[in-house]
């Protein structure tokens, strides 16, 4: 007796069981080929990039890092960064606040239109402003003659990297800036807070991984670029190569060791901003939670 | 409620001029100026510049690789989207993180580790090319690219539909007696749709102006191998501004087109979530 209805209990459960999952044939078929699609398409052109690198040895990785053309390269793409990131980052923030806080007619054009560089390929971002800039462009002559040189030079490379990088930030901030609402900083500005105040203490606390996420994600593509500032750079080396640039001409002269070096470094870069990205994502479940126990534990703790 | 409420939040018409100066200088005037120049051409002249054989072929490869490159993710993205948020399997968060890899790896990086793979000595070109499968230097090496910049953009539209997706409709049509592939496709692909195609559509704007990684997986032989922006990039190594500024009108518009339908798109997707 007690064996029937065990047995048709667990036929009862199999089946339910069936109901909601695949079998687990198909189930561990789905697993292969996702596992295949991604270890064929993102795990091994990762480590490729390092064993490749790594192929003449660490002496030769070393040497072709330290070679002055090398060296140049990096510094010029540190100084793009450095100029690109936090001028994006204030461009971000005046406009997620315009946006997030208040309400006004043709918002969504406003959206779509700093969404835009993300639409264009970025060989159109460098030729656009060679057709305002360059020497065959609007403005061409007149700074020609004022011996002033933007493009194939590092102004051309640093305007491009904005174009390209130009949403990042606000589109980070503008939807965690929306979510946080205004109560806050109505409720600090009624106590006498001032405006800068409010912001500071008030806004940029609630939205600091937001923002911090847009950062890293708006540096790692401006460290990136390639297409934009290939157009603009005119490829000279120590003076206007950027690393990608600079990998491109290593391949082309065939020196597929150093070429994969500074890769190597550009990996790495990618590397830490996923690495940073996971954290952060990690830290704002964290704090959404924290933020959700407080405020069940408040009404209790009055009562 | 019709009358606007008071908002007594300070910095709307400093950060609101702001956007829209840094707006204007950075993007909407140099992409005026281009049309503006383009506009001094007859519609003959553009029309036959923007048009050669040369740039026919160009087109015709860029759409094409890009349309299969987004067929491969949405495919592919779609099971790994559902494997990654339905199953439990050992190295299933490293694989999750490792999906934004393609967003986070300059595009020249992509590039040259994988025409490395791909050619005839390297790790699966070691395999593939005696069975004739050449993925480096030919069209198929464009696909290849292009696949693997458009893939994370499929994972992650259907990520939290997935996340947010209801067990409980599927529990009603197993216990209404629908088998698993049914309930599959009746309930659960129905919903999927809209972000399944929103993130197709974003793989392959994104592909379309893809520079950098195809330039060196694909040999860039005129007429066969041979991207259109590069296109563009060659007509300005030779001085050609005209004939680079139609080519790059096209690709333009083709942009703009595709911006509005993925945003048409985007609105109906989340009309389907809630």
């Amino acid at each position: 007796m007690g064996g029937t209805v065990s047995r048709i209990n667990r036929d009862a459960t199999a089946k339910s069981q069936r109901g909601t999952e695949e079998s687990p044939l198909v189930k561990w078929l789905l697993i292969g080929v996702c596992g295949l699609f991604l270890a064929v398409f993102l795990l091994l052109p990762l480590v490729n990039v390092f064993v490749q690198s790594l192929a003449k040895g660490w002496q030769v990785y070393w040497a072709s890092l330290h070679e002055p053309d090398s060296v140049s390269a990096i510094k010029l793409t540190l100084l793009v960064a450095a100029i690109v990131v936090p001028l994006n980052t204030l461009f971000g923030v005046c406009a997620a606040w315009a946006i997030a806080k208040f309400e006004f007619r043709g918002k969504s054009l406003l959206i779509t239109l700093i969404d835009l560089p993300f639409a264009v390929s970025p060989v159109v971002a460098g030729l656009i402003y060679v057709i305002m800039f360059g020497l065959q462009g609007y403005l061409g002559p007149w700074l020609d003659s004022h011996n002033i040189r933007i493009i194939l030079a590092v102004p051309g490379i640093v305007l491009a990297t904005i174009f390209v990088t130009f949403p990042f930030v606000a589109r980070e901030l503008i939807p965690v800036m929306q979510a946080t609402g205004r109560e806050q900083e109505e409720a600090a500005l009624t106590l006498g807070a001032g405006a800068w105040k409010t912001f500071w203490h008030v806004t940029l606390p609630s939205v600091k991984w937001g923002l911090l996420y847009g950062i890293i994600l708006c540096n790692a593509r401006a460290m990136g670029e390639f297409g934009a500032v290939s157009v603009v750079s005119g490829h000279i080396s120590g003076v206007t190569n950027t690393m990608p640039l600079h990998v491109e001409k290593l391949y082309n002269e065939y020196q597929g060791p150093a070429a994969f070096a500074v890769a190597s470094l550009l990996a790495l870069l990618a590397l830490f901003t996923l690495g940073l990205k996971t954290l952060l994502e990690w830290k704002q479940r964290r704090d959404y939670a924290l933020a959700q126990q407080t405020t069940i534990v408040e009404p209790a703790q009055t009562v | 409620m019709a009358a606007k409420r008071f908002n007594p939040l300070p910095g709307f018409g400093l950060t609101m001029g702001y956007t829209i100066f840094y707006l204007s200088v950075i993007v909407l005037i140099p992409i005026g100026g281009l049309f503006l120049r383009v506009l001094d051409l007859s519609w003959a002249d553009f029309w036959r510049l923007a048009t050669t054989d040369r740039a026919l072929a160009a087109y015709k490869l860029t759409f094409g690789a890009s349309l299969i490159g987004a067929l491969i993710n949405a495919v592919f993205g779609t099971i790994a989207a559902w494997v990654l948020v339905r199953y439990e399997f050992p190295g299933k968060r490293l694989f999750d993180a490792l999906v934004d890899f393609p967003f986070a790896l300059p595009t020249a990086v992509a590039g040259l580790t994988l025409s490395n793979m791909f050619a005839a000595n390297g790790w699966l070109g070691q395999f593939l090319v005696p069975m004739g499968i050449k993925g480096a230097f030919t069209p198929l090496g464009v696909v290849i690219a292009l696949t693997f910049i458009g893939l994370p953009f499929v994972v992650r539209t259907l990520q939290p539909v997935l996340e947010s997706f209801e067990t409980e409709v599927e529990e009603a049509a197993a216990t209404l007696g629908a088998s698993r592939l049914r309930t599959f496709f009746s309930i659960v692909a129905p919903t999927l749709l809209p972000a399944i195609i929103t993130g197709f559509a974003l793989a392959f704007a994104r592909a379309i102006g893809e520079y950098g990684s195809v330039i060196f997986i694909a040999g860039n032989k005129p007429y066969e191998s041979e991207i259109a922006p590069l296109l563009i990039v060659i007509r300005l190594e030779e001085y050609d501004y005209t004939g680079a500024m139609a080519l790059a009108v096209v690709l333009l518009v083709v942009s703009f087109v595709l911006l509005i339908t993925i945003n048409l798109l985007e609105r109906w997707a989340s009309r389907y979530q809630t």
